[in-house]
C-alpha cells in the first residue's frame, strides 16, 4: 500500500492508503476530519472542497497519492483557535448557511475565490461559486456573505 | 425580559452556525461506531422484471465480506408501511400492495433494492456486490402514467390490474357543473407538474447497531422525524418494541420532505446488525439517491375555470393523474388528495369547486411529499389558469386576482373544499409586492430589454398553503394513520437554566436559535441559558417531526404549552416563598411578583427552591420543575402571499434569465426575520428551479434519464437572482404565538410566477402555455412552433 | 473505483516506458478531472495509472515568435490567468476560464483534455479552430490530423503530449452554449481569423466530436462578419441529440454561437 505524507492544517501526517483512496476518504475516514463532506459522485456538488497548496480543489476528485507532499487545508483548519476566519464570520453574520452540509466546501471555495479576486462583484461571486451546490439558501445570503467576507479578508 | 436583541422578533444570528462553519457538525456519515462494517445495496437495473434467481456464492467468498442478504431473507418480514389510507369515490379503500424491504420475486423500478452486501470496507462491499449474479426476466414497463393506464398495460402490482391505486374526488360536482352552465366564459388548461428529485445535499445514510447486552437497537439515520421512524420500523416492519429501539437523527443536511419517510435501508441495517453482531453503516452515493429517495410532484392535470362577464370566478374543476411510482411511499396518498384538492380554492372566493384525482402505479421511484407537497401543484394549476383567463379577458392579471380574493372581512372563511381559513389579507400582500417589484417602472424596463434584442415578461401569482399539519381528529377522519400533534419537554435545571427537548427536528431551519428565542422571551432569561435538544428518541419524550412548515406552529406551540405549565408551577412555588396567595402572583420579565407590591423573586430562585425544597409546600406540590406538553393544533395555519417575477428571454437561443423576483408573504408573527427570509430564499430557489431547470425524466421503458447532476439541473448561484422579500402580518388566530410557518412558501408560489412571466414574454408569439421546466430547448421549440408571421 | 497500480514517474522517458508496459490496461493521468470521475463511476477500470503530476517541466506557457506554446500539464486556471495568453490569444484565455468550475480549473490540464477528446470538451474547439500543433514525446501533430472521433486521437501507445502550440490569430473568439445540468458544451464554436485563413471549429454538437464548418469558413474568408454567415446552415443529421437538446436545436445553436463569436472577435 502506498504511503502518503501530507501537511494537513499545519500538521504533518503520514498514512498508508490504497491507490484508489480519494483525498476526501483519507481526510474523513483515516484522519477523522469529517468537516469535508461528500454530496455527489460525479464531481459536481463541491461539498468536499479543500485547499491543496493554496488552491481550492475537490477532494473527491483527487487521489490521496496525487496529493503526496502537499499542504492541505480543510474547514477544520480555517479558524484560528476560537476566532473564526473572516469568511466564516461573514457566513454567520449573513445567514449564509442553513443545514450546513454544503457549507464547508462553500466556505473553502469562497476563501480561495476572494484570495484571487481583489474586487469581487455579485456576478463574480455567483459565477465563482459555479462548482458549489446549495439546496437550502437559494444562494442569496451566500452571495451576500461572500461579498462581505471578501471585504473583511482585505482588512 | 429577554434582551431585545435576542427576543421574539429579533434577527438573532444562529447558534448552530459555529459548529457547521468549523466542520464540527455531526451528520450521520460522520459517525463511526466501534467495529463498524459497511453495507452496499444491489439495485435493480430494470424498471420491471421478474427475479428468476439470485446467486450470492461468489460474493460471499469475496475479500472482506461478512454477509450477503437477499429478498429471500426478508420474505417473512413486513414491508414498508404506508401512513395514509385514501378511499376512492366509490368508497373502496386504495389498493395498498406490499413494499418489500428487499425485492422478492419482482422488481418494480430502477433502483429497487435486491440484495445487500455487508463487508469490512465500503469498497469491498461494492466490489463483492458486482459478483452477485441476478437472473432477471424483463417485463414491459410503464415509464409514465399514460403507459401505465393504457389498455393491456402490464400491472406493476397484480393487486392493481389497471395500475390505478385510487380514484378520489372532493367538492360538489353538481354545484360546480351548475356554475359552469351559467358562465360567460370558460377557460381551459392542460398542464404537467414536472417530477422533481428533492436532492438534499446530504445523501441519506443509516447506521444500525445492536447491543446484545441490553437487547437494544440503535439506528442513526438522516431523518426529519426519528420518533416516526421508530414507530414505523419498530412496530410495523421489524417488530421491535419502542423501549428497545433508539432512533437518532443527528445533524441532518437538508430534507425537503425526502427524509420524512421510512426507507428500506434503515430496516436493513437495523435488522442485519443483529445478524452480524456488528454495527453497519450505509451511505448513499448520489446516483443511488436519484433512484431511491422518494421523488416529488409528477401530476398531469386538466383544469377549467368558469367566470362571469365581469371576471368573477363562478366555478373551478380539475382532473388530475398523480404518479405514485412503483410502491406507496409513507405519505404518498395524502399528497395529491388532502394536501392538493383541499387547496384548490386558493386565495379566491370561488363558490363551487370539484376535483378528481386518480393515483397511478408506474415503474418509477415512489413519489411523495417534496417541499410544498400538493400545495405547489394546486397553486400552479390555479395561478396558471387565472393568468390565462386574464390574458383571454385582456385584463390586468393583478386586477383579476384582486377582484376574486377572499376579502379580509370574510374570515374565518369556509372554502368549498373542506378548509376553514382563519385569517389573511391577500390584497395587502398583492399591493406590497407590486410596490416591491416596481410595477410602475416595468414598461421602461421592457423597452430596454427590447433594445437589447430580448423579450421581457412579467408574471404575478398568489398562493395560499395549509401548514401546521394538523388537527389529529381531522386528519384521522381523512385517513391518516397517525396523530399530528407535537411534544415538548421543558426541563428547568436547579440553577435556573433550561433544557428544552422538542419533537420537531431541525435540518437547516435553525430551531436551536428560534425556539431558544421563544423560551428566553417567555421566561425572561438570557438566550444563552436555554439549550434546545432534538433528534434522539431516548432524550425527547415524543415527536411527530418536521415537515409541512409545522415546526413553529405545532412544535413551537408545544414548547409554549410546556412553558405555561412551568410558569404555573413556578407561581405556586413563588407564592409559598413569598408567603402570598397564588392568585396574587404575576410572572413578568423573569420575575415572580406579588401583585401590587414590590415583593418579587427571580425565576432562578424559584427553580432552585424546586430542586432544594427546604422551604416548599411538599404536602401539596412535587419538587422539581420539569414539564411536558403535547399540543394538537386546532386548525391548519394558512400562510399566503403574492409574488412578482420579471424574466428576459433570448429569442435566438430560448434562454430565460430571471431578472428580478419579489416576494410578499404573510406568515403571521415572525420569531426570527433573518431565518424566515432565509427560508423564503431557499423555497424560491427550489421553485425557480422547478420552473426553469429541474425535471426528472424517465424514458418510456422506465429507465431513469436524469440519474446524476450531469443531467438533472440543480440551480446554481448563477442561475438565480437576488431576491426582494417583504412581509405583512395577520396573526394566526388559533395558536398562542400567532405564527403560521414559512418553509414551503417560496417553492409553492414561485413556479407559476416564473411561468406566467415566461408566457408573458412569449405572448407576442402567441404562446399560451409551456410546461415546466421552461428550458432553453423547450422555449426555442415553442418559438419555432409559433406562427411564422409572429416569429 | 477499482484498485489499480499507481506510478508517479519523475521523467518523461519513465512515463512513456510505464504506460507502454501497461498496454491497453494503462491510463495516463494529468489533472485527473475527467479520469477520476470516470473511474469513480466504474466506467473506466485501468489496471495501471501513470500520473504525470511530477513532470514539472511539462507545465508552463511560452511565447515563441508568433505562437504561444502551452505545456501539456498546464492547468486551465494557469492558462486563463496567463498575461501572455490574454495578450496574444484572449479567446483562448477566456475559453480556459469557462471550463468546468474553479476547482476543476485548478487541476485540469490542457494535455489531459485534448488527449481525452471528450466530444463536449472546450479545448478541442480551440486546438482545431486555431490550427494548433500538438507536440508529443515522439513527434508534432497538426490539429487537423489529431482528433479522430469520440474519445479517439492520433496518439499512439506510449505517446505523451508534451505541449500544444497555438499560432497567434488576427482575431478569435469562442462562444459556448452550456448544458444546463453538466455545464459541458451543448455547442461550442471557436472562430479564428488566422494567417492561414478563417477557421470555424465546433465542439459539443458532433456525433464524431469536434469538427470544422467549411461553409462558414468560406463565407467568413470574404467578409468576416456575423452577417456573412447568417444564411449558412449546418445539417442536423450528424449532430448529437439528448434530453437537453435535439439535433435541430444544436444545428440552430451552431449558427447563433458562430455569429456571436464572429461579433465578439471584432
Amino acid at each position: 500500500m502506498p504511503t502518503v505524507n501530507l501537511t494537513v492544517n499545519g500538521k504533518a501526517v503520514s498514512a498508508n492508503v490504497e491507490a484508489r483512496t480519494l483525498l476526501v476518504n483519507l481526510l474523513r475516514e483515516q484522519l477523522g476530519l469529517t468537516g469535508t463532506h461528500v454530496g455527489c459522485d460525479t464531481s459536481q456538488c463541491g461539498a468536499c472542497v479543500v485547499h491543496v497548496d493554496g488552491k481550492s480543489v475537490k477532494a473527491c476528485t483527487l487521489l490521496a497519492v496525487q496529493a503526496n507532499g502537499s499542504k492541505v487545508t480543510t474547514i477544520e483548519g480555517l479558524a484560528s483557535g476560537d476566532k473564526l476566519h473572516p469568511m466564516q464570520e461573514a457566513f454567520r453574520e449573513h445567514h449564509g448557511l442553513q443545514c450546513g452540509f454544503c457549507t464547508p466546501g462553500m466556505v473553502m471555495s469562497a476563501v480561495c475565490l476572494a484570495q484571487n479576486h481583489p474586487n469581487l462583484t455579485e456576478k463574480d461571486v455567483r459565477e465563482g461559486l459555479e462548482g458549489n451546490l446549495c439546496r437550502c439558501t437559494g444562494y442569496h445570503n451566500i452571495v451576500q456573505a461572500v461579498l462581505a467576507g471578501a471585504q473583511a479578508m482585505r482588512r | 425580559m429577554a434582551p431585545n436583541d435576542t427576543g421574539i422578533g429579533a434577527s438573532v444570528r444562529r447558534r448552530e452556525d459555529y459548529r457547521f462553519l468549523t466542520g464540527q457538525g455531526t451528520y450521520t456519515d460522520d459517525i463511526n461506531r466501534p467495529n463498524q462494517t459497511y453495507a452496499w445495496i444491489v439495485r435493480s437495473p430494470h424498471a420491471h422484471a421478474t427475479i428468476k434467481s439470485v446467486d450470492t456464492k461468489a460474493a460471499k467468498a469475496a475479500p472482506g465480506v461478512i454477509a450477503v442478504y437477499t429478498g429471500e431473507d426478508f420474505k417473512a418480514i413486513n414491508g414498508l408501511p404506508c401512513g395514509w389510507l385514501v378511499h376512492s369515490r366509490d368508497g373502496k379503500p386504495m389498493i395498498e400492495p406490499k413494499h418489500p424491504i428487499l425485492a422478492h420475486g419482482k422488481v418494480r423500478h430502477v433502483g429497487d433494492p435486491v440484495a445487500v452486501v455487508i463487508a469490512e470496507t465500503k469498497a469491498q462491499a461494492r466490489d463483492a456486490a458486482e459478483k452477485i449474479a441476478i437472473d432477471y426476466a424483463a417485463l414491459p414497463a410503464a415509464g409514465d402514467m399514460k403507459a401505465a393506464l393504457a389498455p393491456g398495460a402490464k400491472p406493476v402490482h397484480d393487486e392493481a390490474p389497471g395500475n390505478l391505486c385510487f380514484d378520489w374526488e372532493l367538492g360538489d360536482k353538481a354545484a360546480t357543473d351548475a356554475a359552469f352552465s351559467k358562465a360567460a366564459r370558460v377557460v381551459k388548461l392542460d398542464l404537467v407538474n414536472n417530477r422533481l428529485v428533492p436532492n438534499a445535499m446530504e445523501p441519506r445514510a443509516a447506521i444500525g447497531e445492536y447491543d446484545r447486552a441490553t437487547g437494544e437497537h440503535t439506528l442513526y439515520t438522516t431523518s426529519q422525524n426519528p420518533h416516526v421512524i421508530r414507530l414505523l420500523m419498530g412496530a410495523f416492519v421489524l417488530g421491535l418494541p419502542e423501549h428497545k429501539l433508539r432512533v437518532v437523527a443527528p445533524d441532518v443536511g437538508g430534507g425537503f420532505g425526502s427524509k420524512i419517510y421510512h426507507y428500506a435501508e434503515e430496516a436493513i441495517v437495523t435488522w442485519a446488525s443483529k445478524q452480524v453482531g456488528r454495527p453497519i453503516k450505509w451511505t448513499a452515493e448520489r446516483s443511488e439517491s436519484f433512484m431511491s429517495d422518494a421523488h416529488g410532484r409528477d401530476h398531469v392535470t386538466h383544469a377549467e375555470l368558469a367566470l362571469d362577464k365581469d371576471g368573477k370566478f363562478l366555478g373551478f374543476k380539475s382532473e388530475t393523474l398523480a404518479n405514485m411510482g412503483g410502491y406507496l411511499s409513507t405519505f404518498a396518498p395524502c399528497i395529491p388528495t388532502y394536501l392538493h384538492g383541499t387547496l384548490l380554492a386558493g386565495n379566491y372566493a370561488t363558490p363551487a369547486i370539484w376535483t378528481n384525482v386518480k393515483a397511478v402505479f408506474t415503474n418509477t421511484v415512489p413519489v411523495d411529499a417534496y417541499r410544498g407537497a400538493g400545495r405547489p401543484e394546486a397553486t400552479f394549476i390555479l395561478e396558471r389558469i387565472i393568468d390565462k383567463a386574464a390574458r383571454e379577458l385582456k385584463m390586468d392579471p393583478a386586477e383579476l386576482r384582486r377582484r376574486n380574493y377572499i376579502k379580509p372581512e370574510q374570515f374565518p372563511y369556509q372554502t368549498p373544499v373542506a378548509l376553514v381559513y382563519d385569517t389573511g389579507n391577500y390584497h395587502a400582500t398583492l399591493d406590497q409586492v407590486l410596490k416591491l417589484s416596481d410595477a410602475a417602472g416595468y414598461e421602461k424596463r421592457k423597452a430596454e430589454s427590447k433594445a437589447r434584442g430580448k423579450l421581457r415578461g412579467r408574471g404575478i401569482a398568489s398562493y395560499i398553503e395549509a401548514c401546521g399539519i394538523a388537527p389529529s381528529n381531522v386528519v384521522g377522519s381523512l385517513g391518516a394513520r397517525a396523530g399530528l400533534y407535537e411534544a415538548a419537554n421543558v426541563r428547568v435545571n436547579p440553577t435556573g437554566n433550561v433544557t428544552v427537548f422538542t419533537g420537531s427536528h431541525a435540518h437547516g431551519q435553525g430551531h436551536e436559535t428560534t425556539f431558544a428565542q421563544v423560551v428566553s422571551t417567555m421566561l425572561g432569561i438570557p438566550m444563552d441559558q436555554v439549550e434546545i435538544s432534538h433528534g434522539d428518541t431516548n432524550r425527547v419524550p415524543f415527536g411527530m417531526g418536521t415537515y409541512g412548515s409545522r415546526s413553529i406552529a405545532v412544535g413551537g406551540t408545544a414548547i409554549v404549552k410546556a412553558l405555561d405549565k412551568i410558569i404555573a408551577k413556578g407561581k405556586k412555588i413563588a407564592a409559598h416563598l413569598m408567603e402570598a396567595a397564588e392568585a396574587d402572583i404575576e410572572f413578568k420579565d423573569g420575575k415572580f411578583t406579588v401583585a401590587g407590591t414590590d415583593k418579587s423573586t427571580p425565576f432562578g430562585a424559584v427553580a432552585l427552591a424546586a430542586y432544594v425544597p427546604h422551604k416548599y409546600p411538599l404536602e401539596t406540590l412535587e419538587p422539581g420543575l420539569d414539564e411536558t406538553a403535547f399540543y394538537d393544533p386546532k386548525n391548519f395555519t394558512f400562510p399566503a402571499g403574492s409574488y412578482v417575477c420579471e424574466v428576459e428571454v433570448d429569442p435566438e437561443t430560448g434562454v430565460v434569465e430571471v431578472q428580478s423576483f419579489a416576494a410578499a408573504d404573510d406568515f403571521g408573527r415572525l420569531i426570527n426575520p433573518m431565518i424566515v427570509e432565509g427560508q423564503v430564499h431557499g423555497g424560491l430557489g427550489q421553485g425557480i428551479g422547478q420552473a426553469l431547470l429541474e425535471t426528472c425524466v424517465y424514458d418510456k421503458d422506465g429507465q431513469l434519464q436524469t440519474g446524476s447532476y450531469m443531467d438533472y439541473t440543480m440551480p446554481r448561484a448563477d442561475d438565480l437572482p437576488s431576491f426582494k422579500v417583504a412581509h405583512s402580518v395577520t396573526a394566526c388566530t388559533h395558536n398562542p404565538l400567532g405564527v403560521k410557518g414559512c418553509g414551503e412558501a417560496g417553492a409553492i408560489g414561485a413556479p407559476p410566477t416564473v411561468i406566467n412571466a415566461v408566457i408573458d414574454a412569449l405572448s407576442e408569439y402567441g404562446v399560451t402555455h409551456l410546461d415546466m421546466p421552461a428550458t432553453p430547448h423547450r422555449v426555442w421549440q415553442a418559438i419555432q412552433a409559433a406562427q411564422p408571421a409572429k416569429r | 473505483m477499482y484498485e489499480f497500480a499507481y506510478h508517479r514517474p519523475s521523467s518523461l522517458a519513465d512515463a512513456a516506458k510505464l504506460i507502454l508496459e501497461a498496454g491497453d490496461n494503462g491510463k495516463l493521468m494529468a489533472g485527473g478531472q475527467t479520469l477520476i470521475p470516470t473511474m469513480k463511476q466504474r466506467l473506466a477500470s485501468p489496471g495501471t495509472v501513470v500520473d504525470l503530476g511530477a513532470l514539472k517541466d511539462l507545465a508552463g506557457i511560452k511565447v515563441e515568435g508568433n505562437a504561444v506554446a502551452i505545456g501539456a500539464t498546464t492547468t486551465h486556471a494557469a492558462v486563463a490567468a496567463s498575461k501572455d495568453v490574454q495578450a496574444k490569444i484572449k479567446a483562448l484565455a477566456e475559453l480556459a476560464e469557462g471550463i468546468g468550475d474553479r476547482q476543476v480549473r485548478h487541476l485540469g490540464t490542457i494535455g489531459g483534455s485534448i488527449a481525452n477528446n471528450d466530444p463536449a470538451a472546450d479545448y478541442p474547439a480551440a486546438v482545431l479552430g486555431l490550427g494548433a500543433t500538438i507536440t508529443t514525446n515522439q513527434r508534432k501533430i497538426a490539429a487537423d490530423e489529431f482528433f479522430k472521433g469520440l474519445f479517439e486521437t492520433a496518439l499512439k501507445p506510449g505517446e505523451i503530449i508534451t505541449a500544444v502550440g497555438f499560432p497567434v490569430p488576427e482575431k478569435a473568439a469562442y462562444m459556448k452554449f452550456r448544458n444546463p445540468a453538466s455545464r459541458y458544451a451543448i455547442v461550442g464554436v471557436f472562430v479564428a481569423k488566422t494567417a492561414g485563413g478563417v477557421r470555424v471549429a465546433v465542439t459539443g454538437a458532433g456525433q464524431g466530436g469536434v469538427f470544422r464548418v467549411p461553409d462558414m469558413e468560406k463565407a467568413l474568408a470574404g467578409n468576416f462578419s456575423a452577417k456573412a454567415i447568417e444564411g449558412v446552415k449546418v445539417a442536423a443529421t450528424s449532430l448529437n441529440a439528448d434530453i437537453h437538446a435535439s439535433a435541430e436545436y444544436r444545428a440552430h445553436l451552431i449558427g447563433v454561437m458562430a455569429r456571436r463569436a464572429v461579433t465578439a472577435a471584432g
